[in-house]
């Protein structure tokens, strides 16, 4: 896989204000650390028994102005940090789409209308689907330069947690349950859709590249993606059975490596998986991919009205 | 018919695992199996061979001396940790060989990190410092016992249990995998119906059980035991943080209990608490562990901070700078860990307000933290400090808990915590300030009260180079994992595909074996300190020059602590009392002292809560049935028995007594120059002069 | 030490037993495991809150609720309560083992009358298929009610052994102060129940 350095080789404006964030969180904490850093060697060397030059204090206890400075010092740095933290968490809220107005405060651009993508998360590879273009990716994710990724994010088995760190940070998915996540690249890079929440033997293996491409690569992409087999509730069956994408290729009889490409059967296919999990019937073991149990054939999908 | 063995069949056996298919894998595993029968009955051959049953059935199994349950809780925590630091390099080791692969399998990977968190956080820092608070407290507030020796006897008997479940999960079946917070569904029985998230829910639930009792039991201890005059505020700094502890302990453990047994609940009965489908919803289960861990940390890391207060103060030779400000931040920092449980979830798709508030709830409780770090230079400031083996840690601690904070800080921030939560990051962080911050003050506390409970100190050479073996160890091992985590490597992944790490990798490994040599370095001081025991011995009690009251008794001190209860005239009674020239009085005259008889009671509990949760993790209901049965029978049988208290006649609490403050009065004390050498006999003369 | 000093819990009316200190802190102990059991009925309750519609399109708080038995059982654990005041009164006014015991019994027999009603309302739940598996509510609403139960269930049995302790040893200090724990923890039920009868009960319904 290509160079992957996290977030702090980010190519997206989300990752780089939460690199911002972080040297300037280090940086203003360290105006209360420093101190403890330089001053305890010091004061342990010079007021060593063997000094007979330093003064011994043994009742010397308290001092109005130092506990001023003890408590007041930190206290100004948490509340400047907090003002500071507060403003980020708003700006960078996974759930605020990124539109003009953040792009405006941000300063970066915003060339083109946003792009869905419905992830959910299997054991051990991740599914992106992309309803407004009819098609659907295991492995890999794709966006192109400067058009906003708007996220919807779930699971068809346990807990997982879906990053992409230079682009944006984590979100939980949770099955029944639909979480949110935005990104946007600036300029084209690579990065890893990955994992980080345990959910089994195939964990390590849970990492998908998200490439951000020029919009003629990205139509491209999406051309391929169109003309191969279809994504429908049937082969999707045998997709979310455990394993990686390998196994998928081999389940699926679609011999070759590297990630795969679908053109999607049925655009409300990720409301249908969330939709497993709602029907106030039990979903038993058989029917729960990520399950050792699980049967592709006692699983079907449940109809969603629109 | 009755099933006789649940669903346990003979293949669960680990000790056969590597013969059926032999492979490194199951070489480790099978090897950890065997290593534990072995040592089991190692040490059985050794008792019976010494012939030293009877001598640990009275003195140690069925006592309920505050003192001894102290010491069996350290021995509980020393030998799970042997487990969870040998599980720690295995990891290690197997992080170097992880680029696309590893010498573990996968499955035997995550047993590993979750039975290191698990051991590490409920069976090695609780009993550490459940142990240290069960001998200081009664000590250091002029008391005889506990406010409840029995109940305490109980719950050392169920910490027991949960450390013997994780044991024998070792040996039949397996641990889960889940990590040591054991999220659901991954642990429900849809995904993993097989023993190991059992063995986790029973070994916490039931050593929890024993958790909250004990803080009940120091609550109620420091409440109502203080000797008279020993009013809250001239409470040694160490009682301080016990207490906030114990209440912490108190109110913290009922989520952890309530989650563990819904958790049990989904399992064995298929409720839908935490499970994917019919309205089960996971984050509550986050909710309530966090609402359990976040205050856990402090429940940790809050008697560290106490023992680091007497120790800064004990070595610089002067009093404790800014007692009130202490007070007032421990107690500040235990209402605020209930207020923050939300940050180790960030990313769970809480609205930005949540966030925002959790974040700042966070940082307000690194404000009293950071006056502790303060509160200690200045402690030492103006001081005449002796660079003693406790003084190395403290150092250590000093300069690696900062960055501990730093990181935390870090952590506070919602925005860069959706960038490093799940990675190596937090696994630095957390290991930053568990080590640093509660590993140290633990075995510095060790070094300097050692002396106190066998009557010889460690020697000073040999802990002087574990403790820097731990510190270099610790920043080999766990200071790259900072940068891991910033290039994003998630936490609890068995393989990665960047070659870059690689090198990290390394460089922890190294670290990992310095602290396996730091570890063995322990055990190494205390055998050279055995066999040195006589030119180390400080029978007359106080080789530190001491400032609290459990100074003012011989080491180790009589089943009864204190000849006559001593009345307390302001802080740091004994350093008072030596500046005044008048230490070691004899009283005007002596008492009968009542004592708790011993009782059999907490073994009773541990056997019979040890049974239950083997049983409840095997499906053996017969055994679950007649283990609960049993126990409240033997408990109710118990309360109709008459306990007469042991009398200790008033001649010979006078002979012991008398004994000791002869040989403290006829021996001139040393200087602090002589501190580590054989002239310390452990009388003091004191170098403290104190302003009238 | 004097005589002088004075008895730490008059409401016990013990003999002189070192101040009643000890006892003291027996039942302030207490109170702490008290206060440790509410806040674990607390979040059961916090959990039963955030579970209410997760009903899964099962049985609901409506169906659940059979409020003439409720009334019963309230009315049930309220006379318990009320009874356990006078044994308590009786135990401080020395009004003799018999008039204790009499009262003592008032409480068992209207608790395990609660109880009754209790595993008859279970049992009814089980009838219409609203048992604990088929919803995220129900296992809520099942492990409230049912800890609560599981607690009043041990208080009898508490209950029972202190009756045998009485019949054997009549009122002694040690007895005296086991009956004021017992006390606290009987209330402290009685308040639960309140809890429940109002937020899982009534509410439902409402």
């Amino acid at each position: 896989m290509a160079q992957v350095d996290g977030f702090l080789v980010p190519f997206g404006p989300v990752a780089e204000a939460q690199r911002t964030e972080l040297i300037w969180t280090t940086a203003i904490t360290m105006i209360a650390i420093l101190p403890v850093l330089v001053g305890t060697p010091l004061i342990l060397w010079w007021f060593r028994r063997g000094n007979t030059k330093a003064t011994y204090r043994p009742q010397w206890h308290f001092d109005t102005k130092l506990e001023i400075l003890m408590w007041g010092g930190p206290t100004l740095i948490i509340i400047a940090l907090s003002i500071w933290l507060t403003q980020a968490v708003f700006r960078l809220d996974p759930y605020r789409e990124i539109d003009a107005e953040m792009a405006q405060g941000m300063n970066f651009e915003i060339t083109g209308a946003p792009v869905a993508i419905e992830v959910v998360g299997l054991d051990w590879k991740w599914l992106f689907i992309y309803p407004e273009e009819g098609i659907a990716s295991v492995g890999e994710m794709v966006i192109p330069v400067g058009r906003p990724a708007t996220m919807r994010l779930t699971t068809d088995t346990v807990m997982q947690s879906f990053m992409a760190p230079g682009l944006a940070g984590q979100i939980y998915t949770m099955a029944g349950m639909v979480t949110r996540l935005q990104m946007i690249a600036e300029r084209p890079g690579t990065t890893v859709g990955e994992n980080t929440q345990y959910n089994g033997t195939g964990f390590p293996a849970q990492r998908a590249p998200v490439r951000a491409v020029p919009p003629e690569d990205y139509a491209r992409w999406l051309d391929n993606a169109r003309d191969a087999p279809a994504l429908d509730a049937e082969t999707y069956a045998v997709l979310a059975h455990s394993g990686d994408v390998a196994k998928a290729r081999e389940d699926l009889d679609r011999p070759g490596d590297g990630p795969l490409v679908f053109s999607l059967a049925d655009p409300r296919l990720f409301d249908r998986i969330v939709a497993r999990y709602r029907r106030g019937e039990p979903v038993e073991p058989e029917a729960q991919p990520g399950s050792p149990l699980y049967r592709p054939d006692r699983a079907p999908l449940p109809e969603v009205s629109r | 018919m009755i099933d006789l063995f649940g669903r346990l069949e003979w293949q669960e056996l680990k000790l056969l695992e590597f013969f059926h298919d032999p492979s490194i894998d199951t070489a480790v595993a099978s090897g950890a199996a065997w290593m534990t029968v072995v040592a089991a009955i190692a040490v059985i051959a050794w008792i019976t061979w010494a012939r030293r049953w009877a001598w640990l059935w009275n003195d140690w199994l069925t006592s309920v001396d505050h003192k001894k349950i102290g010491i069996m809780y350290m021995v509980i925590g020393f030998v799970m940790m042997a487990r969870g630091v040998f599980e720690g390099v295995v990891m290690r080791a197997h992080q170097t060989t992880a680029l696309d692969g590893g010498v573990l399998s996968n499955e035997h990977w995550a047993e590993l990190f979750s039975t290191h968190g698990t051991v590490m956080i409920f069976f090695v820092a609780m009993p550490f410092i459940t142990g240290f608070m069960n001998y200081l407290i009664p000590l250091q507030i002029g008391a005889r016992d506990m406010a409840f020796p029995v109940l305490n006897q109980i719950s050392l008997g169920l910490t027991a249990t949960g450390a013997a479940l994780t044991m024998i999960s070792l040996v039949v079946g397996a641990f889960e995998t889940g990590g040591w917070t054991a999220y659901p569904p991954f642990t429900g029985a849809d995904f993993d119906p097989g023993p190991g998230p059992d063995y986790w829910v029973w070994a916490i639930a039931l050593s929890g059980f024993g958790s909250m009792f004990s803080g009940l039991n120091f609550a109620v201890t420091i409440y109502k035991m203080r000797a008279p005059g020993m009013h809250f505020l001239r409470m040694p700094v160490f009682t301080w943080t016990a207490l906030c502890t114990s209440i912490l302990l108190v109110f913290a453990l009922p989520p952890l209990t309530v989650a563990c047994l819904m958790q049990a609940l989904d399992r064995l009965a298929g409720f839908h608490f935490f499970t994917n489908d019919l309205g089960g919803n996971m984050m509550n289960y986050a909710n309530l562990f966090w609402m359990f861990g976040h205050p856990e940390v402090y429940i940790l890391v809050l008697p560290a901070y106490g023992i680091f207060s007497e120790l800064t103060s004990m070595f610089a030779a002067k009093r404790l700078y800014g007692y009130t400000s202490l007070v007032i931040a421990t107690m500040s920092i235990s209402v605020i860990s209930f207020c923050v449980w939300l940050h180790h979830f960030f990313t769970m798709g809480n609205s930005a307000t949540i966030n925002a508030a959790f974040g700042i709830a966070t940082g307000i409780i690194a404000i009293p933290t950071g006056v502790k770090v303060y509160v200690w230079m200045a402690t030492l400031w103006g001081g005449r400090i002796r660079f003693t083996a406790p003084m190395v840690y403290m150092t250590g601690f000093f300069i690696l808990f900062v960055i501990g904070g730093l990181s935390g800080i870090i952590l506070a921030n919602p925005a860069i915590n959706w960038q490093v939560h799940n990675t190596q990051f937090i696994v630095a962080h957390f290991h930053n300030v568990l080590l640093p911050g509660l590993i140290f003050g633990i075995f510095a506390g060790v070094h300097i009260w050692f002396p106190k409970a066998f009557g010889f100190r460690l020697d000073e050479r040999a802990g002087k180079i574990t403790a820097w073996l731990w510190i270099v160890g610790f920043c080999f091992t766990f200071l790259p994992l900072y940068f891991l985590g910033l290039m994003g490597y998630p936490r609890r992944s068995a393989a990665f595909d960047n070659p870059e790490f690689l090198p990290y990798m390394i460089v922890c490994m190294l670290g990992a074996l310095m602290l396996m040599a730091a570890f063995a370095g322990l055990f190494v001081t205390l055998w050279v300190s055995i066999r040195k025991r006589d030119e180390l011995a400080v029978p007359l009690g106080d080789p530190w020059d001491g400032r609290t009251l459990e100074w003012a008794t011989s080491a180790p001190p009589p089943p009864w602590n204190f000849a006559m209860i001593p009345h307390i005239g302001e802080r740091d009674a004994f350093a008072r009392e030596k500046a005044d020239g008048r230490p070691y009085v004899t009283p005007e005259y002596y008492e009968d002292v009542h004592l708790p008889p011993n009782t059999s009671a907490g073994l009773i509990a541990m056997v019979a809560t040890t049974a239950f949760g083997f049983a409840m993790t095997w499906w053996i209901w017969w055994l679950a049935v007649a283990s609960v049965l049993g126990f409240i029978l033997w408990y109710v049988v118990h309360s109709f028995r008459e306990h007469p208290e042991v009398t200790i006649p008033a001649v010979e609490v006078e002979r012991h007594h008398a004994a000791w403050v002869e040989a403290a009065t006829l021996n001139e004390g040393v200087t602090r120059d002589d501190e580590t050498n054989s002239r310390n006999r452990g009388r003091a003369a004191t170098d403290m002069v104190v302003a009238s | 030490m004097s005589d002088q000093q004075t008895n730490m819990h008059p409401g016990l009316n013990l003999g002189y037993v070192g101040g009643g200190k000890h006892e003291e802190s027996k039942v302030f102990g207490f109170w702490v495991f008290l206060m440790s059991d509410l806040v674990t009925f607390g979040l059961v309750f916090a959990i039963f809150g955030t579970m209410r519609n997760a009903t899964a399109g099962g049985p609901g708080a409506h169906e659940v609720t059979e409020l003439r038995s409720i009334a019963i059982q309230t009315g049930l654990l309220l006379l318990s309560s009320f009874a356990f005041s006078w044994a308590s009164l009786a135990m401080k006014y020395e009004a003799g083992r018999w008039r204790f015991l009499i009262w003592f019994s008032v409480a068992a027999t209207s608790g395990l009358g609660f109880l009754i009603f209790e595993l008859l309302d279970f049992h009814h739940l089980i009838e219409i298929g609203a048992v604990p598996q088929r919803s995220g509510y129900l296992s809520a609403f099942w492990s409230l009610v049912g800890l609560h139960g599981l607690h009043v269930a041990g208080g009898l049995l508490w209950i029972g052994v202190l009756t045998l302790q009485i019949l054997k040893f009549g009122l002694t200090d040690t007895i005296k102060s086991r009956i004021t724990r017992l006390g606290l923890y009987w209330h402290f039920l009685d308040i639960v129940w309140i809890g429940i009868f109002s937020l899982v009960f009534l509410a439902g319904v409402a």
